[in-house]
């Protein structure tokens, strides 16, 4: 779907509800202490919801020399938590390299991945390496069943999921006192918005450790954003204005303090900068005379930008909130 | 709000505002709504289910809608979703066949 035709249709919201107009003032970003890395938009999955529509026919690779320059700012700033996404992550060429060049560079780095390839022959190494490296790890899992999970992703992908994550709890991810964290993400598989995390991961924790044997630390609940193949749906299957409605209602104003853009500065594979992986998707740079390329950081003018919002940010301020590290308000 | 309509999904936006004509009594009933469904010795899914079955049984629109999506929400599987709807199905034929002893018993008094 276009980049212009979601904005037009994300205009459109119930009783024209414009997310802007619930905002007492402009949103401005406090810091820059997490650098999201979009590495790529190939991926093993095509998932519905998936913003960025990543899959295995995507080009889209940030390249060697883009990953320098993400180097050169962690030189300069020691940004203090690289969080690496995609797509899957695992198909940049260029991913360890840069892990290990990175790693002296900040405190923390996390990995988002699906685990699917970590069982593949060629991948396989990538277990220990990120052990290794004390990389923490995000992965995604949209179901605590297996009958739930195959059906969103494949046959065999749930047991896929458990084997690797046993693999992992093996080297030290999960276990008391190892360092090495291994989080969960849930997003909705349909047109409603997440329960609540502290339930969800309840169920989850229920259903893999005892009746699976594996472990993991959080569950981080999402809300998807109407954007991408997440838009696609809403829209065919005739949900986004309830969907979007369900949004406004939800609005919380409370959340907006803690809103992860205010920390997070998003770096897309050609080197472009957002405020947000959706915004990255929506084509919406960083705005108001901050740098929108890497190799034009400027720590300064980026850390008091004013973040570029619409109508896809109701979904990062519903109830609890939502951001890359799950609900923003926990009870 | 649609006036022409009963049973508008867009009514429910109005629930909060009963409260505006008697204030103690629908802040109370509000209040303990939310202490009822939230977790206690139950989880917030099991409560969810029970929800649900009652919406059923009572045949209430808004609710069906509002637990269906609670339940979806906290990761309920649809087949776990149908058999809580048979407990309250069965529990409602159940109901009806229970009273058929009291017909039982007027029979036997009343027939020669």
């Amino acid at each position: 779907m276009q980049r212009q035709h979601q904005l037009e249709h994300l205009a459109r919201t119930p009783n024209a509800e414009q997310f802007h107009h619930k905002l007492a003032s402009p949103i401005y970003a406090r810091n820059v202490s997490i650098l999201q890395l979009n590495v790529g938009k190939r991926c093993t999955l095509s998932c519905k919801h998936c913003h960025v529509e990543a899959g295995p026919e995507r080009w889209e690779v940030m390249s060697e020399e883009t990953f320098r320059a993400c180097l050169e700012v962690q030189k300069r700033h020691s940004v203090p938590t690289l969080d690496i996404t995609g797509g899957s992550p695992e198909l940049n060429p260029n991913l360890e390299w840069f892990i290990n060049q990175a790693a002296p560079l900040t405190q923390r780095i996390i990995l988002r991945s699906n685990l699917q390839l970590l069982a593949q022959e060629d991948f396989r190494h990538l277990i220990d390496f990120f052990a290794e490296r004390g990389v923490e790890l995000v992965v995604s899992l949209p179901a605590y069943t297996q009958e739930r999970t195959d059906k969103q992703r494949g046959q065999g992908s749930f047991e896929t999921c458990v084997q690797v994550m046993r693999e992992l709890n093996q080297l030290g991810y999960a276990q008391p006192g190892s360092g090495l964290a291994l989080n969960l993400v849930h997003n909705p598989v349909g047109a409603y918005l997440p329960g609540s995390q502290t339930s969800l991961e309840q169920e989850y924790r229920r259903n893999l450790e005892h009746r699976w044997g594996v472990r993991f630390n959080r569950l981080f609940a999402l809300t998807n954003s109407p954007v991408g193949r997440y838009l696609e749906f809403l829209i065919r299957s005739g949900n986004f204005e309830q969907y979007m409605d369900s949004l406004i209602q939800s609005f919380n104003p409370g959340a907006v303090e803690d809103l992860m853009c205010r920390d997070t500065l998003s770096v897309a594979w050609d080197g472009g900068l957002y405020d947000c992986d959706f915004n990255q998707m929506l084509d919406l740079p960083v705005d108001h005379q901050a740098p929108s390329h890497i190799r034009d950081f400027d720590l300064q003018a980026l850390r008091r930008r004013r973040i570029a919002v619409g109508n896809h940010c109701f979904s990062c301020t519903a109830g609890a909130g939502s951001s890359c590290q799950g609900a923003l308000e926990t009870e | 709000m649609n006036r022409n309509k009963y049973y508008d999904p867009a009514d429910l936006q109005d629930f909060p505002n009963i409260t505006e004509d008697a204030p103690t009594q629908g802040n109370a009933f509000f209040d303990y709504y939310a202490r009822a469904l939230e977790a206690g010795a139950l989880s917030e899914r099991e409560k969810a289910l029970i929800a649900l079955t009652v919406a059923a049984v009572r045949h209430c629109p808004y609710c069906i809608d509002a637990y269906t999506t609670k339940c979806l929400s906290l990761g309920v599987t649809r087949e776990e979703m149908m058999e809580a709807v048979h407990v309250g199905a069965s529990m409602s034929a159940g109901d009806v066949l229970a009273h058929s002893t009291q017909i039982r018993k007027i029979i036997e008094q009343k027939e020669m």
